[in-house]
C-alpha cells in the first residue's frame, strides 16, 4: 500500500507540474494564477498521500497550512487587477494590459 | 532523513522535484513581466515547501508554506501592481552589453563559490545534532527545533524577534508627515465582492485555531510561534483586505504595547535568569517548559501584530478609502 | 475487511489522481480562462476529495482522519472563493455590473 500511495503522490505532483506550462504560456495573468492554484491543490494532495505513506503526521499539517492559505495569492492578485473606483476605467486594467502587451512584444521577437 | 520503504520511486520524485524547482527558478528570473514572475514565485514557494518535506525539515516546510504562499505573495503582488506603470520603461531600458556580461560573470562566480563550499564540506558533515538530542530532556520540550531556538540558542531567537520591530519602524518612517499617526494604507482594496467577504468571515476562525494549534504543538512536534504567528497575521490581513475592519491607527498606544510586549517578556525572563539560574536567558531548573510556553505565547501575539502591520504598510491617512492607489496619486 | 478497505483506497485515490490529470489537461487544452477555471475547480474539489476519501481507511487515529477532512473542507472553501475571484478578474470590465463583479460567475463553477 505504501508503494501505491507514494506512486500516486508522484503521479499527482507530476500531473499538476505539467500544468505549469500554462504558467509559461499565459496568455492572461488569470491563466497563470490558475496554474499556481492547481499546483497548490495538487501539492496538498501529494503531501497528504506522502504523509500517510511515510507515517509522518506532521506532513499533513503542512498540507493543512497550504490549504488554509491557498486563496491568499489569488485574493492579492485580484486586488491588484481591480482598481478601486475613482482611478478611471482606462487605468483600471493597467497592470494586466500593459504587461501582457510587453509579453506579446517579447514573444513576437 | 526519514527512511522510505521504496527508495526508487522516492528517488524519481526527488529528481523530478529538483528539475522542476530549477526550471521554475530560471523562468522566474528570466521572465520580464513582474506579475508573471510573482505568480511563478508563488508556485516556486509551493514546490519549496514540498522539497523541505522531502528533506525531512517539516518545520521549515511549514514556514515556507505559511510565508511563501501567503504573505510573500501578497507583498510581491502589491509591489508588482505598484510598479506596473513604470514597467514598460524598465523593459525598454536594458543595461548595456558589458554590464550584462559583468553581472553574468559575478553571478556565475557566486554560484561556483557556493557549489565549491558545498562540495568541500567534510564527510560526515559537522553537526551539533547529537549534542542537542542529549541536552533536550532538561528543557522539557520534545521538538528539537523549538529546544534549540528557545533554550540553547535563545539569544538568536530574542534578536530575531526584536529585529521585526525596527523593520516596522523602518516601514513607518517612510510615511508622509501629515499622515503620521494615522492608519496604514498600503493594503490592496478590491471592489467589494461577496466571495471575498464570505472568505474573510469563514476562514479566520479556522485560521486562528490552526495558528494556536501550531504554537501549542510546536513544543513537541513541528510548528512553533513563527508559523503560528504568520497564520494569525494572514487571517488579520484577510479581514483587512475584505474591508470588514480598518487597520488600527499607528498612534494607538495599545497597539504599540502589543508590538513590543513579546520582546519585553522575553528580555524580562532572560534578565531574571541572571539571578534565578546564573545566566542571562537561562531558565531555572524545572521551570524551563512553562517559561518557554509563556514566551512563545506572548511572542506569537507580538510577531503576528508586527507581520500584519508590516504588510499593511506605512500610515497613509485617516481616510483609507483610496488605499494603495490613492496614496500613489497624492505622492 | 482489510482487503476491502485497501481496495477502496486504491480505487478512490486512483480516481482522484485521474481528476487531477483531467484538471491539468483541461487547464492546458481548454480555449479560454473561464473554461480552464471550470477544469481547475473539478480537480480542486473532486480530485482532492477522492484522495482524502481514499486515505481515510489508512489512518488509524480518528484525529488524523479529522485533519484530512479539514484539509479537504478548507481546500473547497478556498477553491470556491478563488473560482469566484478569478472569474471576476478574467471577465473584461463591464461598467453595468461594476457593483458586483463576481456575481454571474457562479454558474461557471461548482
Amino acid at each position: 500500500m505504501t508503494e501505491f500511495l507514494l506512486g500516486a503522490a508522484a503521479f499527482v505532483l507530476g500531473t499538476v507540474a505539467l500544468g505549469l506550462v500554462r504558467l509559461l504560456r499565459g496568455p492572461g495573468h488569470a491563466d497563470r494564477m490558475l496554474a499556481a492554484q492547481l499546483l497548490g491543490t495538487g501539492g496538498v494532495a501529494a503531501l497528504l498521500l506522502l504523509g500517510v505513506a511515510t507515517g509522518v503526521g506532521a506532513i499533513a499539517e503542512v498540507a493543512l497550512l497550504l490549504a488554509l492559505l491557498a486563496a491568499f495569492a489569488s485574493v492579492a492578485f485580484v486586488s491588484g487587477v481591480h482598481r478601486p473606483e475613482g482611478s478611471g476605467t482606462t487605468s483600471g486594467t493597467a497592470p494586466s494590459a500593459a504587461s501582457s502587451q510587453n509579453e506579446n512584444k517579447r514573444d513576437s521577437k | 532523513m526519514t527512511r522510505y520503504p521504496v527508495m526508487t520511486s522516492a528517488l524519481v520524485v526527488d529528481a523530478a522535484l529538483v528539475l522542476l524547482v530549477l526550471g521554475l527558478a530560471l523562468w522566474v528570473t528570466s521572465t520580464r513581466a513582474a506579475y508573471s514572475a510573482v505568480v511563478g514565485f508563488v508556485a516556486y514557494g509551493l514546490l519549496m515547501a514540498i522539497v523541505w518535506v522531502r528533506l525531512a525539515a517539516v518545520d521549515v516546510a511549514m514556514t515556507e508554506a505559511a510565508l511563501g504562499t501567503g504573505l510573500t505573495g501578497l507583498l510581491l503582488l502589491g509591489a508588482a501592481a505598484r510598479l506596473a506603470p513604470y514597467e514598460a520603461a524598465e523593459v525598454n531600458g536594458r543595461p548595456g552589453r558589458w554590464l550584462r556580461l559583468l553581472i553574468g560573470l559575478l553571478c556565475a562566480a557566486i554560484a561556483l563559490g557556493l557549489a565549491a563550499v558545498v562540495l568541500m564540506l567534510p564527510d560526515p558533515a559537522p553537526t551539533l545534532a547529537p549534542l542537542v538530542a542529549e541536552n533536550l530532556p532538561p528543557t522539557g520540550v520534545g521538538n528539537p527545533v523549538t529546544g534549540v531556538l528557545l533554550a540553547h540558542r535563545a539569544i538568536d531567537t530574542l534578536l530575531e524577534s526584536v529585529v521585526l520591530v525596527p523593520a516596522l519602524i523602518g516601514v513607518w518612517s517612510v510615511a508622509a508627515d501629515p499622515a503620521w499617526g494615522g492608519r496604514p494604507g498600503s493594503l490592496p482594496r478590491p471592489r467589494s465582492s461577496s466571495a471575498l467577504t464570505l472568505l474573510a468571515q469563514v476562514l479566520p476562525p479556522f485560521g486562528i485555531l490552526i495558528g494556536i494549534h501550531l504554537v501549542w504543538n510546536g513544543a513537541d512536534d513541528p510548528g512553533g510561534k513563527f508559523q503560528g504567528a504568520t497564520v494569525l497575521a494572514a487571517m488579520w490581513i484577510l479581514v483587512l483586505i475584505a474591508g470588514l475592519r480598518e487597520p488600527p491607527a499607528v498612534r494607538d498606544r495599545r497597539l504599540r504595547v502589543l508590538l513590543v510586549i513579546g520582546a519585553l517578556v522575553f528580555i524580562g525572563i532572560g534578565v531574571a535568569g541572571i539571578w534565578l539560574a546564573d545566566a542571562f536567558l537561562a531558565y531555572p531548573e524545572g521551570y524551563a517548559k512553562p517559561l518557554i510556553l509563556a514566551i512563545e505565547a506572548v511572542l506569537t501575539l507580538s510577531i503576528a501584530a508586527t507581520l500584519g502591520l508590516l504588510l499593511a504598510g506605512p500610515p497613509a491617512s485617516d481616510h483609507p478609502s483610496g488605499g494603495l492607489y490613492e496614496s500613489k496619486k497624492s505622492g | 475487511m482489510n482487503l476491502a478497505l485497501d481496495l477502496l483506497t486504491i480505487v478512490a485515490v486512483s480516481l482522484g489522481a485521474l481528476f487531477f490529470l483531467a484538471g491539468t489537461v483541461g487547464l492546458l487544452r481548454f480555449p479560454d480562462t473561464l473554461t480552464r477555471l471550470h477544469a481547475l475547480t473539478k480537480a480542486d474539489n473532486l480530485g482532492l476529495g477522492l484522495v482524502v476519501l481514499g486515505l481515510l481507511p489508512q489512518v488509524s487515529a480518528p484525529l488524523a482522519a479529522l485533519g484530512l477532512i479539514a484539509v479537504w473542507l478548507l481546500a473547497m472553501l478556498s477553491g470556491a472563493t478563488v473560482g469566484q475571484l478569478l472569474a471576476g478578474a478574467a471577465r473584461p470590465p463591464d461598467p453595468d455590473r461594476a457593483e458586483m463583479p463576481a456575481r454571474d460567475a457562479v454558474s461557471s463553477h461548482d
